[in-house]
């Protein structure tokens, strides 16, 4: 006897399970939480927090907020940022000041901790949303973040 | 006679190795498992370590305290803001900081969604494990609701590093406590579609009970924490005996299964699943006003000396251990992962079982193996 009830037992909680499925089957469409990724990029946007690279925002004046004190690159856990700076006579002051060349951003090596956006004194780094970083070649990962021919924002100071 | 023996001799089985892994899906990563058998009938399984190893312990010695938070992302990646805070309170308590409210409680429900999330991708791996595909993709859905939480508070979905010493790197999203609520009320519906889709099922039952049993005692004697402790009936909740950030403030009960078999295991998990929901509902509607974080030097120091703590991630107990000579960089840091605990006492379970009660065994041991290697 026990013998049928075991199987009837079995099945019906095959059954229960089953209905779940069933359930989920038939309102597929309600409850659907995948996207059409490469269809839908036109209307795809990531959260505003979103931590995709660094990115450097430059002004309609082709001026930036970098004033080239480093200390992103001392926060930064593996040399993803690399500053090359001279000195200069700054236009507006007059006076000799630091100023960046070239900020050089190791994108393959960056692990998106966020500590140099976090140390940065005149928030002139930020989180871009781009994800899409899949080259060919892993040299293409190394960016000059500031834009040829920019320059300090006047007024900005560390 | 002598011909009978020799018959006998040669349907005789013998021992022979076969190994698991590294690159086997049912490790949950890169483990090697060298195991010895008879037939089917496990005799021996010994696991075999580093194929993961980023010595991280050494990297932490070149680093500041700072950016040691962002490593220990990558020891337990499934509870890293667990892993963080554990570092964050580990340095905040040498500095004698004192940690606005608002913080703590964030923490405790960053730390519960977390657990959540990796109790939900567990849950759906452990049904994939014994052979039924659909939990995967259950778990998967609920678990996407809470890394989108993540996405939009900390700004990334796995390796948040979110935790700073002294606070947090950002105040939560306007958006969080909305959230926060959707998915406390969504989940509140899907747990008992868990139960009736895999608790229940009668070849999951078969295939779990009595399968891999950890007696209390040697559940002691081999250290395990976390779930798997609590399986077999050994109280050791982290939470409940040393509260830390917000933990003390809220009631909850420590989910403890006397049986110690694969299916003790898996019911803890599926009832703190529901310990986690309540703490959340306790804290989210009470955040307190403040600072989302306290100013810290920009080069932290640590006085000289020896500081530990522990919280109690998914998988168990995560202890933090720092000497500091009192310079910017710790002299040794050590920490004390859940996971290896857990695998010693693989061997002990799996002897005499076969090796698909193995694979159920390990499931719910709940391996990360970078957690394991570091």
């Amino acid at each position: 006897m026990s013998y049928f009830s075991n199987i009837f037992n079995g099945i019906k909680t095959l059954l229960t399970g089953m209905s779940i499925t069933g359930k989920y089957f038939l309102n597929s469409r309600k409850g659907a939480i995948t996207q059409q990724y490469p269809d839908n990029r036109d209307t795809l946007k990531m959260f505003d927090r979103f931590r995709g690279e660094v990115i450097m925002p430059h002004d309609e004046n082709n001026e930036h907020a970098c004033t080239g004190c480093q200390k992103c690159e001392i926060a930064c856990p593996n040399g993803t940022i690399e500053i090359i700076w001279d000195r200069g006579i700054d236009e507006y002051t007059g006076k000799n000041k630091k100023k960046i060349d070239k900020f050089v951003y190791h994108l393959s090596m960056c692990t998106m901790c966020g500590l140099c956006i976090d140390v940065c004194p005149t928030d002139a780094i930020k989180w871009g949303q781009n994800f899409e970083n899949s080259v060919y070649d892993r040299t293409a990962l190394t960016r000059v973040l500031n834009k040829p021919g920019s320059k300090l924002r006047p007024g900005v100071e560390d | 006679m002598q011909e009978s023996a020799t018959l006998n001799n040669s349907f005789k089985s013998e021992e022979y190795f076969i190994n698991m892994g590294p690159q086997h899906p049912a490790t949950h990563g890169v483990l090697r498992l060298l195991l010895t058998i008879d037939g089917e009938i496990i005799k021996k399984v010994e696991p075999d370590l580093g194929y993961i190893h980023r010595s991280i312990e050494k990297m932490c010695e070149r680093d500041s305290y700072q950016q040691i938070v962002h490593l220990t992302d990558r020891m337990d990646y499934l509870s890293s803001h667990i892993n963080n805070e554990a570092v964050c309170l580990t340095v905040e308590n040498a500095l004698e900081l004192e940690i606005p409210d608002r913080v703590k409680v964030i923490r405790t429900i960053i730390g519960e969604l977390t657990r959540i999330a990796s109790h939900c991708l567990w849950w759906g791996v452990m049904g994939m494990d014994v052979g039924a595909l659909t939990t995967y993709f259950y778990g998967f859905r609920d678990r996407e609701m809470i890394n989108d939480i993540f996405e939009e508070t900390c700004g990334a979905r796995l390796t948040m590093n979110y935790n700073v010493p002294g606070g947090l790197m950002w105040d939560i999203h306007p958006n969080f406590i909305k959230r926060v609520k959707d998915f406390v009320a969504h989940f509140k519906t899907k747990i008992p579609e868990y139960n009736k889709l895999l608790t229940g099922n009668i070849i999951f039952q078969k295939r779990t009970k009595g399968v891999g049993v950890l007696s209390k005692e040697d559940a002691i004697s081999f250290g395990v924490s976390g779930p798997v402790a609590r399986g077999s009936g050994y109280s050791c909740d982290v939470r409940k005996y040393h509260p830390y950030s917000a933990l003390d403030k809220v009631t909850f009960n420590e989910v403890l299964e006397a049986d110690g078999d694969t299916f003790a295991r898996y019911n803890v998990r599926i009832r703190e699943l529901w310990e986690s929901l309540s703490i959340i509902e306790q804290l989210i509607d009470n955040i307190p006003d403040g600072e989302h974080r306290v100013k810290t030097n920009a080069v932290i120091k640590l006085p000289k000396g020896e500081f530990y703590q522990k919280v109690e991630t998914a998988r168990g107990e995560l202890g933090v251990y720092i000497i500091s000579t009192g310079t910017k960089n710790p002299y040794r840091m050590k920490f004390r992962s859940p996971g290896f605990s857990n695998l010693s006492a693989l061997n002990h379970m799996a002897v005499g079982g076969k090796i698909g009660d193995l694979v159920a065994t390990m499931a719910t041991l709940d391996l990360v193996i970078p957690d394991i290697d570091r």
